[in-house]
């Protein structure tokens, strides 16, 4: 009788056990989500916020955070390769343009409608930057999840210092304050370029200047931007020559080099958001350029935050822009689990939630919290944040925007940090390579 | 004992030819010693088939086309020559080709002069030189990752300790001493350091090629009342030879793929400078996502280090047949 069971018996538990592979994982499938985003400080902030959606909906929130320098080939090869790790994503700005044609991100125009989600509710820029493929259309891939712009943080304590104001007024004429022009910028950093504050040999600016991911080219922009450079004529896409290469653009971009050469830290030459922070929190330099994302940490910051940090946006020129940063999220389209990620953008798109997540440390982009009469003094870096949002720009959101930037990267770094040839040279080259990338695209 | 235990192996073996169902034994039996050395290294093939030898095809295939990897649904179009035309007219592409070769041909001369020259004092056997060997190995037992980040602290010119050593000997300031954002400095610090990790290397193996001189050569110079300096030239140096040329073969084909290192300390930067050609090539295939393009780099430089390793080797056993 146990030699006919046994055989039955193992049977039976095989089968279980079998049963239980499958079992198992496709509930936890059911009742947990992965957000893939960058490790940084608002990635903490919105797991914290993502106990709420777990609260209501039971669904466990799975996160997936990769540093700066990485996140871009590490996402993007997820994406590339059809890959499940992710059912949400928080994508770059410039990514919406080849994830939307490649069928990386799900469509969302139908469940906005369904759901009740308007577009117009947002900041627009944010709306354009974030969520819109082509641009300036109503087909959206994202929802805004994460304003964000370059901006500057300035040593308040150094700018009060009254012995510090005399000599600066009698060498420059005007009061040492937050910069409004670049002009006035590059004087106040060559002012305070290796002067002794408090003992300390401190220096008068940190900017972009890394040369791996996209560091120098978020920073020049913003200066580029300001003296005219254009990414194409305005009424002629893709036509660059004479816009990318102005004479006005050779300018800004002469002027970004002559900011490195005389007012950075020595071995400044591959700073990004990282380094910048650093730079600023070392007391090494008065001045910093960085996205606002790093601000609330800043002002948190024992030694160089509260009453010793001011901000301030982009200075202008002859025009007035910033370089546009931050996020939208998306669902993935090889996700298992779209309806619950849907549910997770529709949660987060609620206004109560909204407004926590910029309590949190998050930069929500829903007008009903930034044009609120207390969000100005919500917090101390409100005003400039509000403000640089009013002036963002951002860089090609192309399918071939990688191509695009490492051609940047190269160009730009080649002359304002190796000094090599002309700013004018850069530019003439810039428009060359953008310009063969247009053609292998197809696009001229 | 030992009888005991044969009759245990040869009843396990009995059962196990009983065991073993007939068609299979049958056939097992009728394999040739060929066909079975071949069942063997089967598996091995296989894995290399796939690991190595299909993907080499596959990026033989990729170079002639236009194919994206961030792009899986587009049209993939053939495009004959025109990423290997599009490469050797690049002058980009020839400009990491120098900065590769200025790179190789820096660190293998230190290395080489460097290497051999503690090889031969190590092999004077002095006092205390199991400790001293222990000690100059040290550096290559360490990751290039770690390496990369301890060399980059300590270049940094406001807490690096080479900038506060070069500072203290030559009395310059320590932020004038930019080792990284240097144009001129940059290419020299990555060297230095590929020196500081991979001259110990060189030196095992050329201190492996001393001690395989015979000393009854020696004895019979010094009978023919040779002088040190001429013992060193006439037999040191020759019966050496061989394995300093093979050190340098390792160190060129390690130092031309050289990435870690570079990615680490400088990458790529400051501009282009210290872009070599693996630098260049990542950057186009992983950044740029020119899959084809970069194929097609990828085989130009297998090409170059291929044909050069055989060129050396070629001369190497000239050397050694001498």
């Amino acid at each position: 009788m146990l030699k006919t069971l046994r055989p039955l018996l193992g049977a039976a538990v095989a089968f279980g056990a079998f049963a239980g592979t499958l079992a198992v994982p496709q509930a936890a499938k059911a009742e947990q989500l992965t957000l893939c985003w960058a490790a940084w400080d608002p990635a903490n902030a919105l797991v914290e916020l993502s106990k709420d959606f777990t609260a209501k909906t039971k669904i466990d929130m799975k996160f997936e955070f990769v540093p700066w320098t990485s996140y871009a080939d590490r996402f993007l090869n997820e994406l590339n390769s059809h890959g499940k790790l992710c059912d949400l994503i928080i994508g770059d700005s410039q990514w919406v343009g080849g994830s939307a044609e490649n069928g990386h991100y799900v469509k969302l125009n139908d469940f906005f409608a369904k759901e009740g989600i308007k577009m117009d509710d947002f900041v627009p820029a944010t709306v354009v930057g974030y969520s819109e493929w082509p641009k300036n259309t109503p087909n959206y891939w994202a929802l805004p999840a994460m304003g964000d712009v370059v901006g500057w943080t300035y040593r308040k304590d150094w700018f009060e210092k009254p012995e510090l104001q005399k000599e600066f007024k009698a060498k420059y004429g005007w009061d040492l304050a937050a910069p409004k022009t670049y002009t006035q910028l590059k004087q106040i950093a060559e002012f305070f370029q290796k002067r002794q504050i408090d003992g300390k040999t401190v220096y008068g600016a940190s900017i972009y200047t890394e040369r791996g991911s996209e560091g120098i080219t978020m920073g020049v922009t913003n200066v580029l931007y300001d003296w005219g450079f254009m990414y194409d004529n305005p009424k002629k896409p893709y036509e660059m020559q004479g816009y990318v290469n102005s004479p006005d653009a050779v300018k800004g971009l002469e002027f970004y080099k002559a900011l490195y050469d005389c007012c950075t830290p020595p071995g400044a030459s591959n700073v990004y958001m990282v380094e910048s922070a650093d730079a600023f929190k070392s007391g090494q330099v008065a001045m910093q350029m960085n996205f606002a994302f790093t601000w609330p940490g800043l002002y948190k910051d024992e030694k160089v935050g509260g009453n010793r940090i001011g901000f301030f946006p982009n200075p202008a020129e002859k025009y007035h822009f910033a370089q546009l940063g931050g996020q939208g999220i998306s669902v993935v389209s090889y996700s298992d689990k779209k309806d619950a990620a849907l549910q997770y953008i529709k949660w987060f798109a609620q206004p109560d939630v909204q407004q926590k997540w910029w309590q949190l440390g998050g930069f929500s982009c829903l007008k009903a919290v930034v044009d609120a009469p207390s969000f100005k003094t919500s917090q101390p870096y409100a005003p400039a944040f509000l403000e640089s949002m009013a002036i963002v720009k951002d860089f090609w959101a192309e399918p071939s925007y990688a191509e695009l930037l490492q051609a940047m990267q190269k160009r730009v770094h080649d002359y304002v940090i190796a000094g090599k040839g002309t700013a004018k040279e850069a530019l003439d080259g810039l428009v060359k390579d953008w310009t063969e990338v247009f053609k292998d695209d197809g696009k001229i | 004992m030992t009888a005991s235990h044969d009759t245990f192996s040869d009843k396990m073996a009995d059962a196990a030819i009983r065991a073993t169902p007939e068609p299979l034994a049958a056939r097992v039996r009728g394999l040739s010693d060929r066909a079975i050395a071949w069942l063997f290294i089967a598996p091995t093939i296989v894995l290399l088939l796939a690991i190595n030898i299909f993907p080499l095809f596959w990026a033989i295939y990729l170079s002639f086309t236009n194919f994206r990897a961030n792009r899986p649904n587009a049209v993939v179009q053939n495009v004959g020559l025109g990423n290997y035309s599009r490469i050797l007219n690049d002058p980009d592409i020839w400009a990491s080709m120098q900065t590769t070769a200025h790179f190789v041909f820096w660190t293998i001369v230190l290395q080489t002069l460097i290497g051999f020259t503690l090889a031969y004092l190590i092999d004077r056997k002095f006092r205390g030189h199991a400790f001293w060997t222990t000690l100059i190995l040290i550096p290559m037992m360490l990751s290039p990752a770690v390496v990369g980040n301890f060399w980059r602290f300590l270049y940094e010119p406001q807490i690096g300790l080479f900038a506060y050593a070069v500072s203290f000997v030559s009395g310059i300031p320590t932020s004038d001493i930019q080792m990284l954002g240097n144009v001129h400095l940059a290419p020299w610090a990555i060297i230095i350091v590929d020196t500081w990790m991979w001259t110990p290397y060189v030196m095992l193996i050329c201190l492996a090629g001393l001690r395989s001189i015979p000393d009854y050569i020696y004895e019979a110079a010094e009978v023919d009342r040779a002088s040190p300096w001429r013992q060193f030239w006439s037999i040191t140096v020759p019966m050496a030879l061989p394995f300093i040329m093979l050190a340098v073969l390792f160190r060129g084909i390690e130092n031309f793929k050289m990435f870690d290192m570079v990615n680490l300390l400088t990458g790529g930067g400051p501009g282009s400078t210290t872009e070599v050609a693996s630098i260049a090539l990542k950057r186009d295939a992983f950044e740029a996502w020119a899959t084809g393009r970069s194929s097609a780099f990828a085989i130009v430089l297998f090409v170059a280090v291929f044909g050069l390793a055989n060129i050396y080797v070629k001369a190497l056993n000239k050397v050694k047949q001498r």
